[in-house]
């Protein structure tokens, strides 16, 4: 066994490593504490603290008591709204991303390299940008303040990322399978399914994580295009702050901040092994 | 019958020709080889044969029917791969089965094939596992069996043997002749070992830049090499080259290496009537390291020809010793009994077999005899 030394220089990494990490820790720490203190305790003393009293009635309140935007049911409905958009736009956008990816990498035909460039080229247009075409497209399809509206928008900006996730993937996978498979018979969406499809897991938990993470998360799209009772968590969260400005009630906001980041969080728990080990392993062998 | 007929067929890449009017007639029951060094355009050929990649002109005909415009499927052909492209995630029998899932043939039927393949090939013990849990001489047979089960017109190996360490290659390559002994299969298989084609092959197509140099059975490849390129790719190690001229004597033409020279070499040539033409003239000198061997060896014939040459390296290999001499100032190899070792830098007599010459045009580069 190789002997542990202690060197000056490797003290100082691991102090500023610690440091890092602490810089990172604090805000969630802040927010878990705060979430476990009551109102008058947090009112009383500073935004940083130990909690004296347990205050877990805080969770409850935010689930399902709390009052956002007239309607006094926590954010419990609007948790319902993030999943109902997640959970489809999340499956939709990787499957179909599966697919253009096995299209542009295993299969030539005329523009392949055009289509995919211009596919992923939705990577770096900036969020902003699209806010106005999505609206005048939202309208003239009449799913403005809709949870399909958001399934759909999510849907299809995802397809950049899935695309270039899984067709990064599949570059990999020898095209003399492809042709073997064409030899025995077998046409595009049969090799996809068949032989494809069940070489992909790595990657698409790789891409169900990101997109998972990403449309839970999103923001600029909730707020703009859904209000009252059909928005998702993270809009909602707004309105929450937006309705205890009078009387901040940062225990209750703590808590629900924490709910809303669970599912996210669970779901990098899972699998988060699969994340790391899909990034950087492509081949298949 | 002609299993496949290629007439004129050329292929090309943006401004790249990888195959300049191609005409190979290959009969059922054969087992052509396509020989040529990388990028000669024998993959290309199997390829567009295949129906995976488009001639650019041309028609490729398959049993006696132009197939340019049916889908590889409907071609009646089965291919075997250089990576052996085993579907992963399917077990040893659903690779074989695959194919005629797609056609949709009945289970009944599909395992009865698989019996039957499966036990020609030895494979019985593999069916229920995934092609990761097997070695690469069996990948190579399950590749086989793929190929085999659907008992097409035509079979197309694309390199098959080149992933194998050296022993297995050798046994694989004895298998799959025996293979076609047995099952008297039209098998087109591409190569750039030269050995694969000369063990295998009933006919070899020698390729070089997208032209057939030479279609012919691989004892007329070896002993009459259509020009340079096939006389130096053919035989390993290579045939001998070198320029010389053409001499008239009285008793015949003679060929003389390093004219002038003070070590110039006279070999007098019988039955190479078809020189006649170049006499007087400078030619190419071809002779195969084998036929250049220790003095005192009797080719069958006449008074043995015996030169003094100096010796410049020795390699002894243990089935032979390999000489690499100067002939009139050119460097040759010669292929001597194992246990002589003429010592480098002094002289060694060496017996010639003159009735295995090749001459070669030094324009055209064409045998001339």
């Amino acid at each position: 066994m190789r002997e542990r030394t202690f060197a000056p220089s490797r003290i100082l990494i691991y102090l500023i490593v610690l440091l890092i990490a602490a810089a990172w820790l604090a805000p969630l720490a802040v927010v878990v504490l705060n979430s476990l203190r009551s109102n008058e305790e947090i009112a009383q003393g500073s935004m940083i603290g130990w909690p004296q009293h347990w205050a877990w009635s805080n969770y409850v309140a935010a689930w399902s008591g709390f009052c956002v935007a007239e309607t006094c049911a926590g954010i419990r409905p609007y948790m319902l709204n993030s999943a109902l958009v997640t959970i489809p736009a999340t499956i939709f956008s990787t499957l179909l991303g599966a697919v253009a990816g096995y299209a542009v990498s295993l299969w030539r035909f005329r523009g392949d390299t055009w289509i995919y460039g211009i596919v992923t080229l939705g990577l770096f247009l900036p969020q902003q940008m699209r806010l106005l075409p999505w609206t005048i497209v939202l309208r003239d399809i009449g799913l403005i303040n809709t949870l399909a509206g958001l399934v759909l928008i999510h849907t299809i900006q995802g397809l950049s990322f899935t695309t270039l996730f899984c067709r990064n993937y599949y570059v990999a996978i020898p095209h003399e399978l492809i042709r073997a498979a064409r030899i025995d018979g077998a046409g595009f969406f049969r090799i996809f399914w068949r032989i494809i499809l069940p070489l992909s897991p790595p990657i698409l938990i790789v891409t169900v994580i990101w997109q998972f993470t990403h449309i839970w998360n999103e923001f600029l799209y909730g707020v703009t295009f859904t209000s009252g009772q059909q928005q998702p968590v993270t809009a909602a969260l707004i309105a929450l702050s937006a309705a205890v400005a009078d009387i901040p009630q940062h225990g209750v906001q703590s808590a629900a901040v924490i709910i809303a980041a669970l599912p996210t969080l669970l779901i990098y728990l899972l699998g988060g092994k699969y994340f790391v080990r899909g990034l950087t392993a492509g081949a298949v062998k | 019958m002609a299993a496949l007929s290629i007439r004129t067929l050329s292929k090309r890449y943006a401004n790249l020709e990888v195959l300049k009017g191609v005409d190979l007639d290959i009969e059922s029951g054969e087992f052509t080889v396509l020989v040529g060094p990388s990028g000669c355009g024998k993959s290309t050929l199997l390829n567009i044969v295949a129906g995976l990649d488009h001639p650019s002109a041309g028609t490729v005909e398959i049993g006696g029917r132009v197939v340019n415009d049916v889908p590889p499927k409907d071609r009646d052909i089965a291919m075997v791969f250089q990576s052996y492209a085993l579907y992963p995630s399917m077990t040893v029998r659903q690779n074989i089965t695959f194919g005629m899932e797609c056609r949709h043939v009945p289970k009944a039927e599909q395992d009865a094939a698989v019996a039957n393949v499966a036990k020609l090939l030895q494979i019985e013990a593999l069916l229920g596992r995934k092609p990761s849990q097997l070695s690469g001489g069996q990948r190579q047979r399950v590749a086989m069996g793929r190929a085999l089960v659907r008992d097409p017109l035509l079979f197309l190996f694309d390199e098959p043997l080149s992933n194998l360490d050296a022993k297995l290659r050798v046994e694989m390559r004895m298998e799959i002749k025996r293979l076609h002994q047995r099952i008297g299969a039209t098998i087109i298989y591409v190569t750039h070992d030269q050995i694969e084609a000369m063990t295998m092959a009933t006919r070899i197509a020698v390729m070089h830049r997208g032209v057939v140099q030479q279609f012919a059975d691989p004892d007329t490849v070896y002993r009459y090499p259509a020009n340079l390129f096939v006389a130096r790719f053919m035989g390993s190690p290579p045939m001998n080259t070198m320029p010389a001229r053409l001499e008239a004597d009285a008793g015949g033409p003679v060929v003389v290496i390093g004219a002038g020279r003070p070590d110039e070499v006279r070999l007098r040539l019988q039955g190479y009537d078809a020189a006649a033409p170049y006499l007087g003239r400078e030619v190419v000198f071809g002779i195969r390291p084998e036929c250049i061997a220790e003095g005192n060896r009797v080719f069958s014939g006449d008074a043995p020809i015996v030169v003094h040459a100096p010796v410049e390296m020795v390699e002894p290999t243990g089935a032979e010793t390999i000489v690499l001499l100067r002939l009139g100032g050119e460097s040759a190899l010669a292929r001597i009994t194992p246990d002589i070792r003429p010592p480098p830098g002094t002289a060694a007599p060496f017996a010639l077999d003159t009735r295995r010459i090749c001459l070669f045009d030094p324009e055209t580069e064409r045998l001339i005899a």
